[in-house]
């Protein structure tokens, strides 16, 4: 009898346990636009949460998160991701019961995996205030993203270090040229003519290897493109890899670390070389305006392509272009809905907003209310177009996978530890192969 | 009252069995279902059967099978290492030096030190050392990977098992050594054929602890190594952490569940044996 009494207990246990793992929640999700939400959602009573992106902007969202609360009463909290683990960090999160209301997704490919949690903002205020549609990413007619930020990436130069070197910003302006003067540099770096290199440690430690494995192999995915007439792939050629090649070259023989020492070297590693004065070019972006002004005045920094030896050189910008798009969790209630599209639009349109997100966080951001940025390399980027340069858009977005990126980044590690042609070959069967084996396994949803 | 007891134990049992139930059972039972299923959030499945197990042994592109010969190696070295070590320690210590209980307590420190920032700190510690010998860093080096990831092991478990070893040899009674003594055992003799035996409950315990600590090993991996060059030295939880999180996508969380089923299978039925096997040849006192 006991023994049953106990069977019994447990088994109940058990079932109940197990059920309650079974019963998935059934929340259906309705198919108003958002919109509709927001109108129903006057009384403001939601909450925002907003998962960001950029841990270099986290201070200033935390600061307009508080001025926001502070003048409209509604709670809106912010939670940065560590570098590279958003897709990690939002997958995780978006479990929770308490969701983020407002999430970013980096491009086509990102939106692929979240398209379903997407709320449509084609009629809402923040997509109306965008200064071109074209800034919306669409999928199926619906505007299932915004893209709040533009931002430029190519080579950061310390002028003031240029011209000790005996060189200026204005002699470069094609691969080989590039090369010249850094080479001289580097020459005369030897014969203790100066005392820095040309370029930063090329360091592919995680927190800084997207700098080459993803915004340098843009350089030759856009060049294929270009001449392919095409803005995405399943599988690339691989046309340009030989200048990609070069670039590289240049960048591990021409450095302050040596090609074997640095798998180990950071982000940060780069960024205070630049800032200390020991070298002159800084592969990067827009984004480090801030860490860099604080120590380097505007006068004394630019910004220049990143020429590679292919295409029009004379006519190539600054790689230009955006990954951040926000995105409106659509199975969040109602209200945080409507507070989280209150929250957006004030961001872009209010003075405090635009504000702090053009001088605090230093976007240039594609709404009718923004204000100018002090950015210095936004400036270069804007000077750029309108001298007719043509800028170099951002094809990384259709990058298969994040381990497609890894394949690639592990083989430009190991060839600059030993430059050999096989190790290049490495590089190109990661490259090639590697991208048409990743978009299959990307899209092998079924 | 003990009548009473045998009557309602099933309710003194209650509040532990309910904390087991919400703790163990029923992540277990969802992490169970969920390997059946393709998701992305666990609020939207779709039930697939066993498809993502048949996935994961043929279509997976980073199959469990080639991070298990990496594990089964690590384990191998290293439950031989740290317990070899930890045993040598514990004789060491046990022989009333002066200052015994300082090193006790400095060679089991290590243990208080969380994995990521011990495989952060072996991190720059072995490619300092191999920057300085000229060869290729960690992350291009799986040979160091592996041999690194063993030092690091043994430096921050020896402590541990030592201090169980110690209490087992503590344990071995005054009498039966100097009995082996009178009979003119020598003293290796004596370690081998009564010490040893006396502590095999030890053994039991620290080469169990060993086991399956080597084969869950994540933290230390993911910083010391990352898994790289490619995955070569990527372990099975790690493998299993990349496959849920490497690519986006509902495929691969599912497929992830899975493999982490089949890793849960292997641990288990490993341990089991080891456990059966050493049981057998512990010595009641």
């Amino acid at each position: 009898m006991k023994k049953r009494f106990l069977a019994v207990t447990l088994v109940g246990a058990m079932a109940a346990t197990a059920l309650a793992g079974c019963g998935s929640d059934n929340k259906t999700t309705d198919n108003t636009s958002a919109q509709k939400k927001a109108e129903s959602g006057d009384k403001k009573k939601g909450s925002v949460y907003y998962l960001n992106f950029k841990p270099e902007a986290e201070d200033a969202w935390q600061a307009l998160a508080k001025a926001y609360t502070e003048e409209t009463g509604i709670e809106v909290k912010v939670h940065t991701a560590a570098s590279g683990t958003y897709e990690t960090t939002l997958e995780s999160e978006m479990n929770k019961d308490e969701a983020p209301t407002l999430f970013q997704v980096n491009g086509p490919v990102g939106l692929a995996n979240w398209a379903d949690k997407c709320a449509d903002l084609s009629e809402t205020d923040v997509y109306k205030n965008l200064t071109s549609e074209d800034y919306g990413l669409k999928k199926d007619d619906k505007v299932l993203g915004i893209a709040y930020v533009i931002e430029s990436y190519g080579i950061i130069t310390n002028k003031k270090l240029l011209q000790e070197a005996g060189h200026s910003v204005d002699e470069i302006n094609s691969f080989d040229t590039l090369k010249s003067v850094v080479e001289d540099i580097t020459a005369k770096k030897a014969a203790g003519e100066v005392k820095f290199s040309a370029f930063t440690s090329a360091g592919m430690d995680g927190s800084s290897d997207w700098r080459f494995k993803t915004h340098l192999a843009n350089l030759p995915i856009y060049f294929e493109y270009q001449e392919d007439g095409i803005d995405s792939t399943e599988a690339i050629k691989g046309t340009y890899l030989d200048n990609y090649r070069q670039i590289w070259d240049l960048y591990i023989n021409n450095a302050t670390a040596e090609g074997k020492d640095l798998s180990a070297k950071t982000g940060t590693d780069a960024e205070n070389e630049f800032l200390n004065g020991e070298a002159v070019f800084f592969q990067n972006g827009s984004w480090e305006y801030t860490a860099l002004s604080a120590k380097i005045a505007d006068d004394d920094m630019t910004m220049i392509p990143i020429y590679v030896g292919a295409g029009d050189e004379a006519k190539q910008g600054l790689c230009t272009g955006t990954e951040n798009f926000w995105c409106v969790n659509q199975d969040a209630s109602d209200d945080d809905v409507a507070a989280t599209l209150d929250f957006m639009n004030w961001c872009v349109t209010s003075e405090k907003g635009t504000k702090a997100m053009a001088e605090d966080m230093g976007f240039t951001i594609p709404f009718k209310n923004a204000v100018e940025s002090k950015n210095v390399f936004v400036k270069q980027d804007v000077a750029n177009t309108e001298a007719g340069l043509k800028p170099v858009s951002w094809n990384f977005t259709t990058m298969p996978s994040e381990k497609w990126k890894d394949g690639v980044g592990t083989a430009l590690t190991a060839y600059a530890a030993d430059p050999s042609d096989a190790n290049w070959d490495a590089v190109k069967t990661a490259f090639v192969d590697g991208w048409a084996s990743e978009y299959k396994l990307a899209n092998a949803d079924a | 009252m003990e009548k009473a007891l045998k009557r309602y134990w099933p309710i003194f049992i209650l509040p532990t069995l309910a904390a087991f139930a919400i703790g163990f059972i029923y992540p277990f039972a969802q992490g169970l279902y969920l390997s059946f299923c393709q998701f992305r959030t666990i609020d939207k499945v779709k039930w697939v059967g066993f498809d993502n197990y048949v996935k994961a042994f043929t279509w997976d592109p980073q199959p469990l099978t080639d991070s298990m010969k990496f594990t089964v190696a690590f384990a191998l070295v290293s439950i031989v290492l740290i317990n070899l070590g930890g045993f040598v320690l514990a004789l060491a210590l046990t022989r009333g030096v002066k200052g015994t209980n300082i090193f006790r307590t400095l060679f089991f420190m290590p243990n208080l030190i969380g994995g990521i920032v011990l495989g952060y700190i072996w991190n720059v510690l072995i490619n300092g050392f191999l920057s300085l010998i000229g060869k290729p860093l960690i992350e291009l080096n799986p040979t160091a990977g592996f041999w690194g990831l063993v030092v690091l092991m043994c430096w921050q478990q020896m402590g541990y098992m030592m201090i169980i070893y110690i209490a087992g040899l503590q344990s071995v009674p005054e009498e039966l050594i100097e009995a082996a003594k009178i009979d003119g055992a020598t003293k290796w003799i004596t370690l081998i054929k009564v010490k040893v035996p006396m502590v095999m409950s030890s053994i039991t315990i620290c080469v169990f602890l060993t086991l399956s600590n080597s084969f869950k090993l994540f933290d230390q991996n993911l910083a010391l190594t990352r898994g790289e060059p490619g995955d070569q030295t990527a372990m099975m939880a790690l493998n299993i952490y990349n496959t849920f999180y490497g690519r986006s996508g509902q495929v691969w969380k599912g497929l992830g569940q899975a493999k982490a089923v089949i890793f849960c299978i292997i641990v288990v039925v490993l341990s089991l044996a080891q456990l059966l096997t050493t049981r057998k040849r512990e010595v009641q006192q």
